[in-house]
């Protein structure tokens, strides 16, 4: 190849360069979430000061937020409702994907074309409708209204991946244990889903990112203070009025995104090829 | 000789069991889906077609609805709001993906490269995609605040702007500023996505196209281009998908505003139907993405199987 021959100035211009500009793009809001929490009042809202770094650092932010708000609780609901709504979109996904994947049927045909549908149905096309349902079933204001609705939006996405990974299982591995005398359902529970490990855990690691960063539902379902998600309450709660609480607000921020990002740096590339399952296999 | 017939042995039917019945492929298929397709038939199947009833009612908050044909869809037509929010959709959708397209497609080309901490540096990239919107979406806004915008203050030290201008005060600075945060959060699902495509392709190719004379754009356009395409379909498709119906990213930064100037199908739904309580009309708004969403579907579905022939 002719790139080794190149020398430091192409390769500044055509990787370092640009990949640098991309990088300080897509970071630095989170730099800025960073240090505007650790500012005092008077530093956020002074002009004169160089805002870029941090002069006089405080925690007072982040004590407020965890003592005269309900943030806590608030963190808890969102871990809750997306541990819940992942683990039934992946038992429901698992559910879908294992007869799609290796069975015939009458109707499978009908059953991929409505998972198809779901997926490529958008959120803000059922809020209406959903949330006359979830008044009429006295749900609203419960973690169980987002809890059965967030799955919705997750079933899909696991059935399609896991479908995926359930095709890679060698089909004479089944076959023995069925003449072995295994029933369909000791098949897949003893051969099959060992195997796929992987496929759940980037379709889990998928579906939690997910539902934590669900919005809509859960701005129009909860809208009582113990039952609301980090998102909903940051923005219900810490801007009154005109007023925005900033150092609060990104000190929540930078708190709801942490957990997040921690468990996807430990899952980067389950998440990765969860991501782009989808669009390269497909 | 007289032919004796022994009575036939009476095959009996083996008597019926349910454990074997079970193992029958369509009946265990159907015990397996059954459960999870009622889900979803009660969760999204149901709502769809109650929100296309809702839509066809004068239909009050905490009210019975008055079935009134499609008055709902004729008012939609006539309201000059209407009208703004599907421009300034189309404008927020096209602008953004054509963004994050071509960014994603650049990045994408730099990251196919060998370099050091690689990995490290793609999961640095892909954090705006991964991070809950709405935080992320706090950030920009302090970042464009109108008194504190660090923007501005940037501006005023390049002694460019002095006042910087107010970024989603002004109507068409606000769009351009959803449009860029926009960018900014989806950026990264098209360089990731598009980036394992790359890998995909063959360095045998490349080769052979050097070996033909190619320099670096024909490579591009007659080797790598051609291969993506398919990826590059997909990939905008679900983006204009979710570009076309977002809400979050808008409710948060600008609730619709200034005068109406960034309201688009999902804010508009929303504030007619959770702010001013009105259901019917709320569901004529959201219903009415429907069509440019279904001509987008159907020309991927097209596509796709062309491609495929």
């Amino acid at each position: 190849m002719t790139v080794e021959h190149r020398g430091w100035r192409t390769r500044l211009l055509t990787l370092w360069l640009p990949l640098g500009v991309s990088l300080v793009f897509a970071l630095f809001p989170f730099y800025w979430m960073a240090i505007t929490s650790l500012k005092s009042n008077q530093e956020l809202y002074n002009r004169k000061v160089m805002p870029l770094i941090v002069h006089h650092p405080t925690l007072k932010h982040y004590v407020d937020l965890l003592t005269e708000t309900s943030f806590l609780e608030w963190t808890w609901n969102t871990f809750l409702v997306a541990v819940v709504s992942t683990a039934i979109s992946l038992v429901f996904g698992a559910m879908l994907a294992y007869p799609l994947a290796r069975m015939r049927f009458a109707g499978a045909t009908m059953v991929s074309f409505a998972i198809a549908a779901t997926y490529l149905v958008p959120q803000p096309l059922l809020f209406v409708p959903l949330a006359d349902l979830i008044n009429r079933l006295g749900l609203g204001d419960t973690l169980t209204s987002v809890m059965l609705t967030y799955p919705t939006l997750l079933i899909p996405f696991c059935a399609w991946l896991l479908m995926g990974y359930f095709r890679t299982v060698p089909i004479e591995l089944e076959d023995a244990a069925r003449i072995d005398g295994a029933s369909r359902l000791q098949t897949l529970t003893k051969i099959v889903l060992p195997l796929c490990g992987p496929g759940f855990i980037s379709a889990g690691i998928f579906a939690f990112t997910l539902a934590q960063n669900e919005f809509l539902y859960a701005l129009i379902f909860l809208t009582k203070t113990e039952v609301r998600t980090v998102p909903v309450g940051a923005i219900a709660e810490l801007v009154k009025g005109d007023v925005f609480y900033w150092g609060q607000l990104m000190a929540a921020a930078l708190l709801g995104s942490i957990p997040v990002a921690i468990i996807y740096s430990f899952f980067v590339e389950h998440y990765v090829a969860g991501l782009t399952a989808g669009s390269v296999k497909g | 000789m007289t032919a004796v017939f022994a009575p036939a042995e009476v095959r009996r039917r083996p008597a019926f069991s349910l454990g074997r019945w079970l193992e029958r492929e369509g009946v265990f298929s159907w015990l397996m889906v059954a459960l999870p397709v009622a889900f979803l038939v009660l969760m999204v199947g149901y709502p769809f077609f109650y929100g296309i009833w809702l839509s066809l009612q004068d239909r009050p908050v905490a009210k019975p609805g008055v079935f009134i044909g499609l008055a709902n869809f004729v008012n939609d037509w006539h309201d000059p709001v209407f009208r703004q929010v599907v421009v300034n959709t189309f404008v927020y959708t096209i602008a953004a993906t054509l963004l994050k397209m071509v960014g994603g497609l650049g990045l994408a080309l730099v990251m196919n490269q060998d370099f050091r901490f690689k990995n490290l540096t793609r999961a640095l990239l892909l954090l705006p995609f991964i991070v809950p919107t709405v935080l992320s979406t706090i950030a920009w806004q302090w970042i464009l605040d109108p008194a504190f915008s660090v923007i501005n203050w940037a501006l005023k030290v390049a002694d460019i702007a002095d006042p910087g201008p107010s970024w989603l005060g002004n109507p068409h600075l606000a769009m351009f500023s959803l449009i860029m945060v926009n960018t900014w959060r989806g950026l990264p699902f098209y360089a990731i996505t598009l980036l394992a495509g790359l890998q995909t392709i063959s360095p045998e190719l490349y080769e052979a196209a050097t070996i033909d004379g190619a320099g670096r754009w024909t490579r591009f356009r007659y080797v790598t281009l051609p291969l993506l395409k398919p990826v590059i379909f997909i990939v905008t498709m679900f983006s204009v998908i979710f570009t076309f119906s977002d809400f979050q990213l808008i409710y948060v930064l600008t609730r619709g505003g200034p005068a109406n100037a960034t309201h688009v199908f999902a804010t508009y739904a929303f504030d007619v139907a959770m702010g001013a309580g009105q259901f019917g009309q709320g569901a004529s708004i959201a219903l009415s993405m429907v069509p440019p969403l279904a001509l987008i579907i159907l020309a991927m579905a097209i596509y796709m199987r062309s491609e495929k022939s």
